[in-house]
């Protein structure tokens, strides 16, 4: 009986690396695109739209990148891998929500993300600075947009502040995941591939904490975080976003436009 | 020889600046800064956001250029360093956008591309495409697109 070497074994630090970047920017760009068409309004139908496709964008780069050792296209591992080897964080996988809770959970990973490529700009890999120069830029208005809504709807009606906290209570359990350091990232960090972030997290969760108060919204209690998802534990909701997601490539293998 | 690298290079940049863009056809590949370099057996050229949809299709337009213009043999290559910047828009391509009824980038508020009004609001962060945002002047009364400033 051939015995099948566990997924993390097969992968160096620096392919899982780019896989938990590249699979962030995909699932959250799948759930972004989930509202092309039912935005509450036009112009936020279209801004969500602008940030999935920015977001698809950076996952093509990082996914084609990811695969370019083995020779895999960004679509066969965005396509044809299963729920168990997808290593984005649980936050990016929560379902839309309401409009508060996209943007909640649109605020929590944007400021880390932007955190991040500012930092990601000195990595030891070329690839990864050229990426982090290119994506900063974008990631600065995905940033901006979700500050200014949460800001809008915090400080708005009594209902849509209601809303607004209700949404970063739901999302508020996964923000631990965004700074935790587990073997991989141990090891892609001391070779200069990868930012520690836990030497942000301090200054994140000052940001937020400031663009709360603008707000006018407490900061939601801490509750037992949620980890897993860098290692392919997810919650139930991403195999359903992969369902979607997959369905056409997976059925018709040799379609194509 | 040198005299014939140079017009081939030359002859090269001539069939790039009649390659529109697909988004804003006014606007050349070459007007628009992402053809970042020109050899007479290369081109290399960058994206603009790295989600932009039109990025095959100018590719594509761009080897269709090259073939029809008797340069099947130069390859064309991608590069995303250094990242692109609308400070790349040449000064032809800001003077088209403008003309064509799209405020040029600028760093500070920009003004109607109509009636050149700097009494304008900005609608929504995000337009039509990724570059663009939504204004509207509040002097005329007209709407119009601002290339954001990247």
């Amino acid at each position: 009986m051939a015995t099948i070497a566990p997924v993390d074994a097969r992968l160096d630090a620096r392919e899982d690396y780019l896989l938990r970047l590249g699979d962030d920017a995909l699932v959250l760009g799948q759930r972004l695109s989930e509202l092309c068409g039912h935005g509450p309004i036009l112009e936020i139908d279209i801004s969500l739209a602008n940030l999935a496709l920015d977001l698809v964008g950076q996952a093509t780069l990082l996914l084609g990148e990811a695969g370019a050792k083995e020779d895999q296209g960004g679509d066969r591992l965005a396509f044809h891998r299963d729920v168990l080897d997808f290593k984005n964080c649980l936050l990016v996988e929560q379902p839309n929500g309401d409009f508060a809770q996209t943007i909640a959970r649109h605020l929590l990973y944007t400021t880390w993300q932007h955190m991040l490529l500012q930092r990601l700009q000195q990595s030891s890999d070329r690839f990864l600075v050229e990426f982090a120069h290119k994506a900063v830029k974008e990631v600065a208005y995905h940033r901006a947009l979700a500050a200014e809504w949460t800001i809008r709807l915090g400080d708005g009606t009594g209902e849509s502040a209601r809303r607004m906290a209700e949404g970063l209570d739901w999302t508020w359990r996964f923000v631990p995941e965004l700074f935790e350091v587990d073997e991989s990232l141990h090891s892609a960090i001391e070779r200069g591939i990868a930012p520690d972030p836990r030497s942000f997290e301090d200054e994140y969760r000052s940001v937020i904490a400031e663009v709360l108060a603008q707000a006018e919204l407490a900061i939601p209690s801490d509750q037992r975080p949620i980890l897993g998802g860098r290692r392919g534990h997810h919650t139930e909701h991403l195999g359903h976003l992969l369902a979607v997601m997959q369905f056409l490539p997976r059925t018709h293998g040799e379609v194509s436009w | 020889m040198v005299t014939e690298i140079v017009d081939r290079t030359e002859a090269i940049w001539t069939a790039l600046a009649n390659v529109p863009d697909p988004e804003i056809p006014v606007l050349s590949v070459v007007d628009l800064g992402i053809v970042r370099s020109v050899a007479p057996d290369r081109v290399v050229v960058t994206t603009t956001y790295t989600g932009c949809p039109a990025s095959d299709v100018i590719e594509r337009s761009i080897r269709i250029a090259l073939d029809q213009a008797g340069f099947a043999d130069a390859t064309l290559e991608r590069a995303i360093s250094p990242a692109w910047t609308t400070d790349w828009i040449t000064p032809e391509g800001r003077s088209k956008l403008q003309a064509y009824g799209i405020a040029p980038p600028a760093r500070s508020s920009p003004r109607c591309p109509q009636c050149r009004s700097d009494d304008v609001l900005e609608v929504s962060r995000f337009g039509s495409t990724p570059c663009k945002s939504m204004w509207r002047c509040a002097a005329c009364l007209e709407p119009f697109e601002q290339f954001k400033c990247h």
